[in-house]
């Protein structure tokens, strides 16, 4: 078992008061799993993501743990966390094409880095060149600034960079947002080829977007409003939704081959709740057409069939 | 690379043209005629004024039809020659610009160079410590906004007149005689220190809080961000963050120059040090609108080939220029 | 249709108004618990009441003579008296509106300079952009110090708006950069293109569409200015390129300094002019930085 988080509560501190975007999730990432992790903006999802590696200014811990590999790692703990960050724990940031320093030419932005590690620049080149080679980029691009690259080289080069030292779990952030459908198939397929090549042992994509996830993901985990909503390997979500909002999700899916005059686009009215003072009960039942009285009490994300999470009173009564 | 530097210097060119023009027009474009004022020094009897203003008319070739005098003028400017002065008669405006340069450098240059330095790594520190930033930067500020003649006037008075820590004016003692001796060192350094002193603490306050909003900007880029999340030490994200931070506080300050010349100027005239801002205010006194001339054409000349030298450090700087590619 | 099936969801539409109001509220509230736009505001308030109220205080004529000559500080005279037997505190409370009056006037003709070469630079781009460029950076390159000095020497300075005018006249380049900066980023956007491709004139689309949503950044660069402006006016005063018939701070330190107050220890006569200047522009500079974390939430610290 690579990565388990056990009701974990992350939330922001601001000047009206503490946001919940993270209010209790547990679930398990095995070794060798791509598990994607999908909902709306504002879900939690990449909250979730931060946490796990690096807290930023207004985040905080409120309780729960995580264990990678055994060990728990100290999530509050800037400095403890250093020992296992990039090591253990990596990350391909939502913002990788300004991932890399400017006016530094990239090589030695990685010896640097490398360096700084306590690893040895000089030993690990062979395999960088060999992981860049592997990606479709050659040498020539250590020796250039980030300037020089596209956006589709860039992202090649961070996606090498931060999995350079094999870490247990890599937190693939926004991977696709800002590219175009061609390379998102490529950097998806990417993310395959370094588990398959055990560069890295478990994967957390973080998206919005389904249809990738359905490309390279085994299991998803659907979020919503800061809670888990379902687990279940792609298929089983992709073709048998059992929650009301994934349900939803998939059907707000535009399908290839349909014409709006045949099929309408479905949303899905209304919009999340806030976290500042969420509701009481299942957070989507203002919105759910499914919603009946026992909602106002929170369903809890339980096992309806192996390896099968779903949160909502229809599925689980 | 050669691009950038060859677009900055038609700028530089285009503002030396233009610069000069102006020069040279003002005075003819002015209300009242310069030689009135000349002659005015001059009480003599209205004949022998006629005679010569006439006299002078001619020889400041204020006679000829505008564009010759234009032409002249730059004639002139070519060889080096910047006309007459009336405060000093009998002594040319370039020789008294060459006398009095000297000073002016002395304080500027080691001013500019320390204030910068010392400013960007206070700056830089402050945006890291909490504690530096509160009591660093509300003294940045109260700096940054003191008027240099007053700080000067300040200094001058409590160093000086009171405490009698500092001779009051001049360059150096009347007794002496510029020498390389230890003794004269010594002196001039004594009355260089004060105005070398308002120079320098003005313009840190500006440095100081400049960088300081540099680097704070630069921790939080993205670059800063991924660095930190893959564990990288603070030693390292702080010295991309200075490299990045650099570059903007470069452009500024070849914008700043303007000012703290400025500055140098008003400083020599509370101090009495014999540099450009003295040679100004005689020229003001005595109507000397020729030295005043000539004057202003060499800040500008002179801020002009500082701005260039700070384009080309620039350029060394920031490898992306170098490259060929276009930074910012 | 989806039925709410609890009232609690505060979200939705419907509820823009109270959003509206709830945002000026916010910035409101942070305006006043932001502790640099406090405190720079007090003061630059209560410079700006001295100089208002002052000289109700004192007798009309700053220049005035006979009162007792070179007095310290006293109840009699609050700011004692200059070497020729002048009243301090009524030179100072003039000179005090004085550096308000020029401080605004130039940062208003800089302001609209500089609005006005930075707005069409920015949103026409191309050839016009290049040419205003070039224009600000020549006029930038120029030690503003220098040519006024030239200028004033010749012109004779009679009145604070002319002084106001000519240093208005030489320190807009740095408000054009800006200015041009920030509307090429909003130029981008979509609402200036619709207003652009309704055949909008450029005077139009600048005016209704640009400089609105910029106004939070424009009050910003004009407190700058202002703040610029008083320096290089007390500047020039001292140097006596100032109006002459007008009192002033920079003339105060500029009599003080000809009359060897530094030598008869007459501090009081030309330490509180250069006190209230660097009191009002570090004021403002530091209610300027406050004011720029109260407009935009990203710099807040808290």
């Amino acid at each position: 078992m690579t990565l388990a988080v056990d009701n974990l509560r992350v939330y922001y501190r601001t000047l009206k008061g503490d946001v919940k975007a993270l209010d209790g999730v547990t679930f398990t990432v095995d070794d060798g799993e791509i598990m994607g992790l999908a909902g709306e903006s504002g879900c939690g999802k990449t909250t979730l993501g931060k946490s796990l590696i690096r807290l930023d200014g207004r985040m905080f811990v409120q309780e729960g743990t995580v264990h990678l590999d055994g060990v728990e790692l100290p999530l509050s703990d800037d400095k403890g966390m250093n020992a296992f960050r990039y090591r253990e724990v990596s990350i391909v940031p939502q913002y990788a094409m300004s991932a890399m320093n400017p006016i530094r030419k990239i090589g030695r932005m990685i010896s640097e880095l490398l360096d700084s590690r306590g690893v040895s620049y000089d030993e690990t080149l062979p395999e960088l060149s060999r992981r860049l080679g592997l990606v479709g980029l050659d040498d020539s691009v250590l020796d250039r600034y980030p300037i020089e690259l596209s956006g589709g080289m860039k992202q090649r080069t961070v996606m090498v960079l931060s999995t350079l030292l094999n870490p247990s779990l890599l937190i693939a952030d926004e991977l696709t947002s800002a590219l175009d459908v061609s390379t998102q198939k490529a950097v998806a397929e990417m993310l395959v080829e370094f588990r398959d090549r055990k560069f890295v042992k478990s994967t957390i994509v973080i998206t919005h977007d389904l249809s990738i996830l359905y490309q390279i993901a085994d299991t998803i985990l659907i979020m919503y409003a800061g809670k888990l909503v379902e687990k279940g390997t792609a298929t089983q979500i992709t073709e048998d939704p059992k929650h009301p909002y994934t349900q939803l999700l998939l059907g707000s899916l535009p399908e290839v081959g349909l014409r709006f005059e045949d099929q309408r686009l479905t949303g899905i009215p209304g919009r999340p709740p806030s976290l500042l003072n969420p509701p009481t009960g299942c957070r989507f039942r203002a919105r759910c057409p499914l919603a009946h009285d026992k909602c106002v009490e929170e369903p809890p994300f339980v096992e309806i069939e192996p390896g099968r999470f779903a949160a909502c009173w229809k599925v689980t009564a | 690379m050669y691009r950038y530097l060859v677009r900055k210097s038609l700028i530089y060119l285009l503002t030396f043209f233009v610069a000069v023009t102006i020069d040279w027009a003002i005075p003819r474009l002015m209300p009242g005629n310069p030689i009135d004022g000349l002659i005015a020094r001059f009480q003599t009897n209205s004949t022998a004024a006629q005679d010569l203003h006439g006299f002078f008319t001619r020889s400041f070739g204020l006679d000829q039809p505008l564009w010759k005098q234009y032409l002249t003028f730059w004639q002139g400017l070519l060889h080096g020659d910047l006309g007459p002065s009336i405060s000093y008669v009998g002594t040319s405006v370039s020789e008294l610009i060459w006398q009095a340069l000297p000073y002016t450098l002395a304080l500027l240059v080691p001013a500019i160079i320390l204030s910068y330095i010392a400013g960007n790594r206070v700056g830089a520190m402050a945006a890291r410590r909490k504690s530096l930033d509160n009591t660093a930067l509300p003294v940045a500020y109260v700096l940054t906004a003191t008027p240099y003649v007053w700080l000067a006037i300040v200094l001058s008075y409590y160093l000086s007149f009171r405490l009698g820590i500092f001779p009051i004016s001049g360059a150096y003692s009347f007794s002496l005689q510029p020498a390389w001796t230890w003794e004269f060192v010594k002196d001039f350094l004594a009355h260089w220190f004060l105005p070398f002193l308002t120079l320098f603490l003005v313009a840190f306050g500006g440095w100081a809080i400049g960088m300081r909003n540099l680097i704070i900007y630069e921790l939080e880029s993205e670059y800063s961000n991924y660095l930190q999340a893959l564990g990288a030490p603070s030693k390292l994200v702080r010295k991309y963050a200075y490299g990045n931070a650099v570059l903007p506080q470069m452009s500024g300050l070849a914008l700043a120059l303007g000012a703290v010349v400025g500055g140098a100027l008003v400083t020599e005239i509370v101090f009495g040090y014999p540099g450009i801002g003295t040679l100004i205010i005689t020229a003001l006194n005595n109507r000397d609108y020729f030295l005043l001339q000539g004057v202003f054409l060499f800040i500008i000349i002179a801020v002009l080939i500082a701005n260039f030298v700070v384009d080309i450090a620039y350029v060394i700087v920031d490898p992306r220029t170098r490259a060929g590619i276009q930074g910012s | 249709m989806v039925t709410p099936a609890l009232a609690e969801t505060g979200e939705g539409a419907g509820q823009k108004e109270p959003e509206q109001r709830g945002k000026r509220f916010e910035a409101l509230h942070f305006a006043f618990h932001n502790t640099k736009l406090v405190i720079g505001l007090t003061i630059v308030l209560l410079l700006l009441a001295v100089a208002i109220i002052g000289p109700y205080f004192t007798s009309s004529d700053p220049f005035a003579f006979g009162y007792p000559t070179g007095q310290p500080p006293s109840s009699h005279y609050w700011f004692g008296t200059t070497a020729p037997g002048q009243d301090v505190f009524c030179q100072f409370v003039y000179g005090l509106r004085s550096s308000f009056i020029v401080g605004a006037l130039a940062a208003l003709v800089a302001g609209l300079i500089g609005m006005a070469i930075g707005f069409i630079g920015g949103y026409r781009g191309g050839i016009v952009d290049d040419i205003l460029s070039m224009l600000t950076n020549v006029v930038l390159v120029i030690p503003t110090l220098a040519v006024l000095i030239i200028v004033a020497a010749y012109l004779s300075v009679g009145s604070l708006t002319s002084e106001a005018i000519l240093i208005g006249l030489t320190s807009w380049p740095w408000a054009a950069r800006a200015i041009r900066a920030q509307t090429f980023s909003l130029a981008a956007r979509d609402f200036v293109n619709l207003a652009r491709l309704s055949g909008r004139g450029t005077t139009r689309v600048v005016v209704n569409e640009i400089a609105p949503n910029m106004s939070s950044y424009l009050f910003l660069v004009f407190i700058l200015l202002f703040g610029g402006s008083v320096l290089t006016a007390a500047t020039l005063d001292f140097l006596g390129l100032g109006p002459s018939q007008v009192m002033s701070l920079g003339l105060m330190m500029n009599q003080a300094v000809s009359n060897a107050a530094l030598q008869l220890g007459y501090w009081w006569w030309f330490i509180p002019p250069g006190i209230a200047i660097t009191a009002l522009v570090g004021g403002l500079y530091v209610m300027n930085v406050g004011l720029d974390e109260v407009f935009n939430p990203r710099l807040r610290s808290t």
